[in-house]
């Protein structure tokens, strides 16, 4: 049992967990988001995209590791541009990057434990919420492991564990079924039902069907800009028979792609 | 609330009575938290299947703890170990000892050289500071720079970490070669956070570099070639340097949010 105190019971203020308006963000040079709008709610939402759309840039900067260039960005209700003090907000986020990268000669426990502190947690909640994240992963066997020693899809379960440590608010998962088996897949789905039930989840991906399965919420972009939002049954209704794909969401997906393209050329 | 609630209440109240209000159920509990007689109370009048079912339940949690597996072992001084010094440090380390080392051996052979200890010191800890904080030679950089403790204070824990290492080492090579110690350890801070202000600019990784290299052209080639120490390194020098650490400390604290964030050349 324990203490639940007044900050975690007090109603939020905020319309929004994620609100990004004319958002811009820099990739090198290029802009690679470039006046972007999005506003996420509570639950799970896939983000996709093809190649070079923006995901990652986008994801880096809803984590804060990279300053937007231009536009208004709010992550829980405190803006995250320029100046801003992070701390507060980066307590209540969880990442998961597309390259990740890990310190070899750690334990899988003592790489949560190291992030978790990173996290600034109260150091005697760590090792039970450490434990608990390993669990939720099913690395509870591979725990004392070195992370050298693993394969790419248990290195991927640890990056997640690390991600879920902290129990964020915004969860920000960047490819994160890259060499996960089919049943881990599974496993990985129930996970995320679970976890949007009280947080924000960001999950991109390139799998149309982990996102018409696990997703209440579908985000595409392209070309650094928000093409559609709304819900897996939306994103099937947008294709018809002569689209390409395989699946009715895949359909769907190209047909959206398709008629960006075609706005944008014109 | 003083005193012990009434007994036909907790007995009610063992019994799941749904007449009984919330407000007396919570009162009832809270008591029962604390008070061991009235929990004493509450078994006497249980009813021999609950009894049965509580004792099933007992025995199998007895079993889980007796055949399950052991608690992790805590290792205390493992995550200390891990916080200060991550493992890439440990070879530039080791080279910045072995130079100073080779320096109080050439010294011996040479005793006509400037003082080759004096003129290392200033550069001694810039290889592990810039390794300390540079995006290539860390590999989990995205996963921390997502972090509230990410910024100029992990930098300074890292720093500190360094100077930990250097600064023994630099007190004992002076010693062994009769070199002053302020005149040694004082260059060797000034430099040390010159590098952290520098790197506001760009990057504390070529902050480093680029003094390094200057310092080696201006000061101890120069120096080198005509057999006597440089005016900044003479007695008398350590107001002056004392002056460079308070502007450069000072400087890299009013800028700490440039720290904050994952920009191109950090």
């Amino acid at each position: 049992m324990r203490t639940v105190s007044a900050a975690e019971t007090a109603p939020t203020t905020h319309p929004w967990v994620v609100h990004a308006e004319g958002l811009r963000v820099r990739a090198g040079r290029h802009l690679a988001v470039d006046g972007l709008d999005l506003a996420l709610g509570t639950g799970v939402h896939g983000l996709l995209g093809p190649n070079g759309a923006g995901k990652t840039t986008l994801m880096r900067a809803l984590a804060t590791v990279i300053e937007p260039a231009g536009g208004a960005l709010t992550l829980l209700g405190e803006s995250v541009a320029g100046r801003a003090d992070l701390r507060r907000v980066r307590r209540g986020l969880g990442y998961l990057p597309q390259q990740f990268g890990f310190y070899p000669r750690f334990t899988v426990r003592e790489f949560v434990e190291y992030m978790a502190w990173l996290k600034e947690m109260p150091r005697p909640s760590v090792p039970g919420a450490v434990q608990r994240a390993i669990e939720r992963v099913g690395l509870a066997d591979r725990a004392g492991s070195r992370m050298k020693t693993l394969s790419g899809g248990m290195l991927r379960r640890a990056g997640i564990a690390q991600a879920i440590v902290n129990d964020p608010s915004v969860l920000l998962l960047d490819e994160p079924t890259v060499g996960l088996d089919p049943e881990q897949r599974l496993d990985f789905r129930e996970l995320l039902r679970d976890l949007g039930v009280d947080s924000c989840v960001l999950v991109s991906t390139h799998l149309v069907e982990d996102v018409v399965a696990a997703c209440s919420d579908v985000v595409m972009i392209n070309a650094g800009r928000l093409v559609f939002q709304g819900t897996p049954d939306e994103l099937i209704g947008q294709g018809g028979e002569g689209d390409a794909g395989d699946s009715p969401a895949e359909r769907g997906y190209s047909a959206l792609l398709r008629r960006h393209r075609a706005e944008a050329a014109r | 609330m003083t005193g012990h609630p009434n007994p036909t209440w907790i007995t009610r109240y063992a019994d799941g009575d749904p007449a009984l209000d919330e407000a007396t159920v919570w009162s009832v509990e809270v008591h029962l938290e604390d008070c061991a007689d009235c929990r004493a109370l509450l078994t006497t009048d249980v009813p021999d299947d609950l009894r049965a079912l509580l004792e099933r339940v007992a025995a199998g949690v007895d079993e889980g703890v007796t055949t399950g597996p052991a608690p992790a072992r805590r290792r205390p001084w493992s995550a200390a170990r891990h916080r200060w010094l991550i493992w890439q440090l440990v070879p530039w380390l080791t080279m910045t000892i072995a130079v100073l080392g080779c320096a109080v051996l050439l010294q011996g052979l040479q005793p006509s050289l400037p003082s080759l200890v004096l003129l290392l010191a200033p550069v001694a800890p810039l290889p592990g500071v810039a390794v300390a904080w540079s995006r290539g030679s860390d590999p989990a950089w995205e996963l921390i720079a997502g972090t509230p403790t990410a910024g100029l204070p992990l930098l300074l824990r890292r720093t500190a970490a360094v100077l930990a290492v250097v600064i023994p080492v630099l007190g004992l090579a002076s010693d062994r070669t009769g070199a002053s110690l302020a005149l040694a350890l004082l260059p060797c801070l000034a430099f040390t956070t010159v590098t952290v202000a520098l790197g506001v600019f760009v990057g504390v990784r070529r902050a480093a570099l680029g003094l390094a290299a200057g310092w080696g052209l201006a000061v101890a080639v120069p120096s080198l070639i005509n057999l006597r120490l440089p005016g900044v390194l003479q007695a008398g020098s350590a107001g002056l340097w004392l002056l460079v650490i308070a502007v450069s400390a000072g400087f890299a604290l009013i800028r700490s949010d440039r720290f904050r964030r994952l920009s191109s050349h950090h």
